[in-house]
């Protein structure tokens, strides 16, 4: 083979690999829109934040509220309850991680790790008694049930996830606790989610 | 088209051979209709036109629903009780639509079982195999999607549980289940798109349907005996093969219609017997229904997804090898594809010199337990997640992955086969005897 063949070869070359590369980038930026348009809108994003009076919620008792289009657990628990969930030893949780986006990642998985601190300035309040988390079950999204499962706390029923009364997965197929949002009380009686 | 010899179109009329010197699709579809077919074929070889049947079913009563149904969370619900009880006839066209669905799938897992036992996968049908299991994953995404679209309770926690199964996938996981719903949890984005691709997955279906049709008329019919049918001339392959039509169209025309007897009675008289009444509940974001059942042919996969839970030691050995990047929650995800995987790779996993399962005395014995075991994970599917059904929805996943994994490639080494005919029209004649009065009936009067 000539050399002036080989050049003739090489400069075609970089005419194939060129239009495949041009080719190539076109095809992607054309595509990357028509994926991304699938992607949370605009006033989906907005991120929202809600006010949620519990005044009436009574010690034992719990309420459900949405947020962010999820169900948020806000539970008054009784004096058993906390002790029952301070009681547990950490290494009996298959998940010793708080999961609260209140403290720093990484923090152990104790009760008090868990729990949302009272009102300020209310010195009759019963420590560790407000418990805020998500309503949603860390296996598949289903929404678990209140006062039930083997360890008094939540049960899922789509595929038999436990938690305890601080909201840790004891027992099933979920990975991990129910996360705690961010979540402050702004008086006595409301809790700001978001 | 095939590689089987036999006569081809030949246009007649002036027209004709106008049309065909410009477009021969006359002589295509003669071809397609006219395919020499394995005169030995037996009635599990009805259900591919049964299959055609129901795609056609669901795209034509699909088209009119659509005309009718509002895709949006405040509409949708409201909509098909809309369909059911003012648009004339819409609750019969909502029926067959909903119970075409069940009589799709009966007719894939049959279709589906039918190839595992006479070996259809094998070489050289590979990927008419491979495409009809792309159009299985089709039809149940198909399937899944449009579940979701009456907006009832069971759509609505069915669509959180299966879009979490992509949650489950680690790193991207969680962004891909955002971009699949368009939100943080199912809503208006994930009703709307949902309806999009239902609209648009059936016709992908039918692609691969004429793809899949052409891939087994380029290799012909597998049939009872797995033996392939003579090439060698044109003669000693019509001793073999009748044309398809009207052999074989007759014949399964007289299945879909007996099938269909059934299928309208049920229609007719039992619409909701194989729905849940939940889905009759508009969907609530906040309570979940005390018993989360998908529809009853994602059962026997929906069993294998829940089976492996943290506590079995293979699922300790993932996590603990990778580092807890492979948990108890992706292992079950892992294990329901690859139910289906290992299913999909069956034509490389078989290492059997016999096709056919009639030959293969071990083999036999194996498959029919596969069935069973199919049988039974679609009905632990539908149990409780509790003990006993935990144990045993274990073994019989465990079964599922052995068949395909350990004992399709170990019986081809320890089986000793029995030997097949030689030829099909062997086969043929030793059931159905040529008539000894002479005049023996001709081969192809047909034509």
């Amino acid at each position: 083979m000539s050399n002036a063949e080989d050049h003739a070869g090489t400069r075609r070359d970089f005419l194939y690999y060129a239009t495949a590369g041009t080719g190539a980038v076109a095809v992607g930026a054309a595509v990357w829109p028509l994926v991304n348009q699938m992607n949370p809108s605009a006033d989906v994003l907005a991120l929202s934040s809600i006010r949620v009076d519990v005044g009436d919620l009574a010690p034992g008792s719990q309420m459900t509220v949405k947020w962010l289009g999820k169900p948020v657990f806000i539970r008054r628990r009784t004096e058993e309850e906390i002790a029952e969930a301070q009681a547990v030893d950490l290494a009996d949780l298959p998940d010793n991680d708080a999961r609260n986006e209140n403290l720093p990642s990484g923090v152990d998985g104790d009760d008090g790790n868990r729990f949302l601190p009272p009102p300020a300035g209310s010195e009759d309040a019963v420590a560790g008694e407000w418990l805020v988390m998500m309503g949603v079950c860390t296996h598949l999204g289903c929404v678990p049930l209140g006062d039930a499962g083997d360890f008094g706390g939540w049960f899922c029923p789509c595929h038999g996830s436990h938690y305890d009364t601080s909201g840790r997965i004891r027992k099933g197929p979920a990975p991990t606790n129910l996360p705690v949002p961010p979540a402050e009380f702004v008086d006595e009686t409301t809790i700001k989610l978001g | 088209m095939g590689g089987i010899p036999h006569d081809h179109y030949e246009p007649k009329s002036n027209s004709e051979k106008w049309l065909h010197r410009r477009l021969p699709v006359v002589g295509l579809m003669y071809d397609t209709l006219m395919i020499p077919t394995p005169k030995n074929l037996n009635w599990m070889w009805i259900w591919g036109i049964v299959l055609t049947f129901c795609l056609a079913l669901q795209i034509i009563t699909g088209i009119v629903l659509a005309m009718h149904y509002t895709p949006h969370v405040d509409s949708a619900f409201a909509s098909v009780e809309h369909i059911m009880r003012n648009v004339n006839g819409g609750y019969m066209l909502r029926y067959m639509h909903q119970n075409g669905a069940s009589l799709f799938f009966v007719a894939v897992y049959a279709h589906i079982f039918r190839g595992l036992y006479y070996g259809s996968y094998k070489a050289p049908r590979e990927i008419t195999w491979i495409i009809g299991m792309l159009i299985y994953l089709l039809m149940m995404g198909t399937a899944f999607m449009g579940y979701v679209l009456p907006w009832g309770q069971m759509s609505f926690w069915g669509a959180t549980v299966i879009t979490g199964l992509f949650g489950a996938i680690p790193f991207v996981g969680e962004s891909l289940q955002t971009l699949l719903l368009g939100g943080p949890a199912v809503d208006n984005a994930t009703l709307n798109r949902f309806f999009s691709l239902h609209y648009l997955f059936p016709f992908v279906i039918a692609g691969l349907v004429i793809i899949h049709i052409w891939a087994f008329h380029t290799t012909g019919n597998n049939n009872p005996t797995g033996v392939e049918v003579r090439r060698t001339s044109k003669e000693d392959a019509e001793k073999d093969t009748l044309p398809f039509w009207p052999y074989f169209v007759i014949k399964d025309l007289f299945a879909l219609a007996v099938i269909l007897l059934v299928f309208f009675a049920i229609v007719g008289f039992m619409p909701n017997y194989l729905g849940h009444p939940d889905n009759y509940i508009e969907a609530n974001p906040l309570s979940t229904p005390a018993h989360i059942v998908p529809e009853w042919y994602f059962l026997p996969f929906y069993a294998i997804l829940r089976a492996f839970t943290s506590d079995v030691w293979v699922v300790i050995i993932a996590e603990t090898l990778t580092g807890g990047i492979i948990d108890a929650k992706f292992f079950g995800v892992l294990a329901m594809f690859g139910a289906i995987a290992v299913m999909a790779l069956a034509p490389w996993l078989d290492t059997s010199s016999v096709r056919s399962g009639r030959y293969r005395p071990m083999f036999k014995w194996w498959f029919w337990l596969l069935v069973v075991d199919f049988f039974v994970l679609m009905w632990l599917g539908a149990m409780p997640a509790e003990e006993p059904y935990a144990t045993f929805s274990l073994i019989a996943s465990a079964y599922w992955f052995a068949y395909f994994l350990v004992i399709l490639p170990l019986l081809g080494v320890i089986e000793k086969p029995m030997t097949p005919p030689a030829t099909i029209q062997e086969d043929f004649e030793a059931h159905y005897p040529a008539k000894t009065d002479g005049g023996s009936p001709a081969v192809n009067p047909a034509e």
